[in-house]
């Protein structure tokens, strides 16, 4: 029985803090200690800036991906998503439906929230009602919304034809407010949204209990089906706020548009000390961990250790490594 | 040796010879907390000695210590007269003790003969033997006195044959002592008999077993010596010969517990709040009909298996069920549980750790889960409201916590309990099934939570009570009724409501023994 934990010993205060939690920020102030020996370029205002700047696709996907992950779900379709919205958005305003630059910008954000919505629904509904396992459901999204996309742009690309219009978007991503670039603004804007709803809702309240528990979610009067489903809504609303800054930045989209997005996604999610098994979510360490990936690239691109080629393999490690610690300390505390 | 001992009064007496195990002075202590101190325990080849005591008492540690899963930050253990050191549970194995877990640790997919051998599998070139290994099992099992297929997959079996796949296992390496941890837990009383053969049976071979165990008229029948613990100490080694269960329970938990069950007036003719008119739970129960009134307390009696726990969660919408349901007067239908909670039902799940708390999150989450939207001023949660409502559950239910930060699965199982039942109040409820309510708790937490339901039937609520415990559901409810094999066969109440009346309804055999 409980014998043993009914009455453990009490803890001091550096046992109290929750390594798990403060680790990924330990890391992230490691990485800024090697990239500042890596080059002295690194620690600059400007090139951290930037790289804030970069890793805002993946910091913004990522917050969904918390939600997702927490209530015990995983979504790997997020950048073929990203992919697809994107490619749609782009095609709605190369129609020329709506007259005026910035009527047909915001027409075509509105868009994007509609689909990145749709297709979040479109996942959710396939693993919650049709009770797919959530690995194989968003896998097979994930073929579908890729195919979709190289279908539409017929293996090639689409590109904002618009100039009037593209000139109007690029500040969207290149654009500042009190030096700060635009992209930052709406990482930490969506981040603080994503903490209030996480940590200060019910509904909240509710992804932590079906992450921790679906039956005694269950049995306690919540609905299951309807907290996860919703977990993967936010996930889709993520990715069309990403798309949103994606698509002023480069005009166009090609069929390997995100690709191994997902894979970053849920490393940073990872990362940040949120539990692959659910029940523990963690907003802030999702950007940490969306920061270090960013970082780790950086400083591979300033030094010359090692070839840049290798990001991928680098960042297959950190997840891998991650996971890792992660287990080491869970048994320690 | 302790100090001031009428501990040892019983030691002279007992049967075997020299000890197998002889423990002096064992003490744990995690992170500065002794849990466990001064124990002095001998343990001779042919007995069953008991070690009761209360959660918390330290009855799971002092076996961990014996079985090499934990060492001792004091004190020595001895077998057959030399001092050892126990490296790890595979020493332990190796010196002949053996550890029978309460959780059944099984692989569901795997057939009985594999699980028996898993791990030490019967090879042949470079394949597995299964003829040998599915010989071995049966005659590991017949010896057990039961009858179980090899080669049926381990998730089909029943709890009780699952239970006694898991001693089979245990029973295959050569052993000298077993060491069972409440294997009764989730047994009925005529499945517990049977275990109890067996292990009398295990003795009659001239090994030790140390038997620890809530259930104390089993400890009284099944015990030649029995050792009570309380608070990490050990208070007293006794013959089970001069120790009546109360005078056990009394040593367990250090005062006078005779009256176990609190007085209640049955509610007479109030009026009927909850009406069940053949109600069907598909493959579970059919045709199920009952009625609740005002202020009463009703037991649903069965063996495990008969579909009442699975009658009560169709009737509360967790699970698919057809049937007329009527709550004061009023026909109504649960498409999910939410909608019986709006209706004043609360079910609080025989299942406490897997489907009543979440043990990995904090006490304020788990009390307000099923009530949040109690708490929710404009969009957020008020988490002072929520601290508030937890102060106040700890008073109300007694919860014995160090700390308001613990989580639930720290608390001992009778604390949990006390959460759950705070966490299903919130709810303010107007009628409360509890299943299986003291399952795992120690006989101090037994007497509250009989007391709260007596409470809760005094103030005009009325409860259900679903429990494999005939002298709980006796003790407790007004009227019980019994059920077989998914249909409600009877109903006792009063003078009827003895053991033996319900043994023959949930068995349908009608024999004198049965009890």
């Amino acid at each position: 029985m409980t014998d043993t934990t009914a009455n453990p010993p009490a803890r001091s205060f550096w046992r109290d803090i929750d390594l798990r939690a403060v680790a990924p920020f330990v890391a992230l102030v490691l990485l800024l200690v090697l990239g500042t020996f890596a080059n002295d370029n690194f620690l600059t205002f400007n090139n951290l800036l930037n790289v804030v700047t970069r890793s805002a696709y993946i910091a913004i996907i990522a917050i969904g991906a918390t939600f997702v992950i927490c209530a015990g779900g995983l979504d790997l379709s997020v950048g073929s998503m990203v992919a697809f919205v994107a490619s749609l958005a782009i095609m709605f305003m190369n129609s020329g439906a709506v007259a005026g630059p910035v009527a047909m910008i915001a027409t075509a954000m509105l868009v994007m929230v509609l689909i990145g919505i749709a297709c979040g629904l479109a996942n959710g509904l396939i693993t919650t009602v049709g009770r797919i396992e959530p690995f194989i459901a968003t896998l097979g999204m994930m073929g579908i919304y890729r195919g979709l996309t190289t279908w539409l742009s017929q293996g090639g690309a689409i590109t904002l034809r618009n100039a009037d219009v593209s000139a109007a978007y690029r500040p969207v991503y290149f654009g500042d407010l009190f030096g700060i670039p635009y992209p930052v603004y709406f990482i930490f804007v969506t981040a603080a949204i994503a903490a209030f709803v996480l940590y200060r809702t019910s509904f909240g309240r509710h992804v932590i209990a079906v992450g921790s528990n679906e039956d005694v979610a269950r049995y306690s009067g919540i609905s299951v089906e309807r907290v996860r489903t919703m977990t993967y809504v936010i996930q889709g609303l993520c990715v069309a706020i990403a798309c949103l800054i994606y698509i002023p930045r480069l005009s166009s989209t090609t069929a390997t548009t995100g690709t191994m997005w997902e894979l970053q996604a849920i490393t940073a999610v990872v990362v940040g000390g949120t539990a692959l098994r659910g029940g523990v979510g963690r907003i802030w360490g999702t950007i940490c961990g969306a920061f270090i990936l960013e970082i780790v690239g950086n400083i591979m691109l300033l030094s010359n250790f090692v070839s840049e080629y290798l990001l991928g393999a680098i960042q297959g490690a950190i997840i891998i490594i991650a996971m890792l610690v992660q287990r080491s300390l869970v048994r320690k505390s | 040796m302790s100090a001031g001992a009428p501990a040892r009064d019983g030691a002279a007496a007992a049967p075997g010879g020299e000890p197998f195990v002889v423990a002096s002075g064992l003490a744990m202590a995690f992170g500065g907390v002794e849990v466990l101190r001064g124990i002095d325990l001998d343990i001779r080849p042919g007995e069953v000695h008991a070690i009761i005591g209360e959660n918390g008492a330290g009855k799971s540690t002092l076996m961990k210590i014996l079985a090499g899963h934990l060492k001792p930050t004091r004190g020595t253990i001895g077998i057959d007269g030399q001092p050892v050191v126990l490296d790890g549970p595979v020493d332990a194995e190796r010196r002949g003790i053996v550890l029978v877990h309460q959780e059944i640790l099984l692989a569901p997919d795997l057939t009985v003969a594999q699980n028996i051998y898993l791990g030490r599998e019967i090879g042949k070139g470079l394949t597995v033997d299964d003829r040998a290994m599915n010989e071995g099992a049966r005659k590991a099992v017949r010896s057990l006195g039961a009858a179980i297929d090899p080669t049926t997959v381990v998730g089909r079996l029943s709890i009780a044959q699952r239970q006694l796949v898991q001693i089979a296992r245990a029973l295959l390496v050569p052993h000298r002592l077993v060491i069972f941890d409440e294997p009764t837990a989730s047994l009925t009383p005529i499945e517990t008999e049977a275990l109890l053969k067996v292990i009398a049976d295990i003795r009659k071979s001239g090994v030790a077993v140390l038997y620890i165990s809530h259930r104390l008229p089993e400890v009284k029948a099944l015990a030649d010596r029995v050792t009570v613990l309380r608070d990490g100490k050990l208070v007293a080694t006794r013959l089970a010969a001069e120790l009546e269960p109360l005078a056990m329970a009394q040593l367990m938990v250090g005062r006078d517990v005779s009256k176990l069950y609190p007085d209640h007036a049955p509610p007479g003719d109030a009026a009927t709040v909850l009406e069940v008119k053949n109600l069907d739970v598909p493959g579970y129960a059919r045709g199920a009909s009952f009625s609740l009134k005002r202020g009463e307390i009703l037991g649903f009696a069965g063996l495990v298996g008969a579909g009442r726990t699975e009658l009560m969660e169709g009737m509360v919408g967790l699970r698919p069920a057809k049937g007329e349901i009527r709550v004061n007067g009023k026909p109504v239908s649960f498409a999910g549980v939410r909608d019986s909670m709006a209706a004043g039902i609360v079910y609080l799940s025989e299942d406490r750790k897997g489907k009543g708390l979440l043990l990995e999150q904090n006490l304020r989450v788990n009390l307000t889960l099923a009530s949040l939207a109690k708490f929710v001023r404009g969009l957020m949660l008020d988490k002072g409201a929520e601290r508030a409502a937890l102060d106040a559950a700890i008073g109300e239910f007694d919860i014995r916590t160090r700390s308001k930060d613990l989580l639930a699965g720290q608390l001992s199982g009778g604390n949990q309990q006390k959460l759950l039942l705070a966490k299903m109040m919130m709810l303010k409820p107007e009628i409360v099934i509890i299943d299986e309510p003291t399952r795992g708790i120690d006989i101090g937490t037994k007497e509250q939570i009989y007391k709260f339901i007596a409470d809760l039937a005094a103030q005009g609520k009325s409860v259900i009570v679903v429990s494999s415990e005939m002298p709980e559901l006796i003790g407790v409810c007004d009227r019980i009724m019994v059920m077989r094999e998914g249909a409600i066969v009877g109903e006792v109440a009063g003078e009827r409501m003895t053991e033996n009346e319900i043994v023959v309804l949930a068995t349908g055999v009608k024999t004198s023994e049965a009890a």
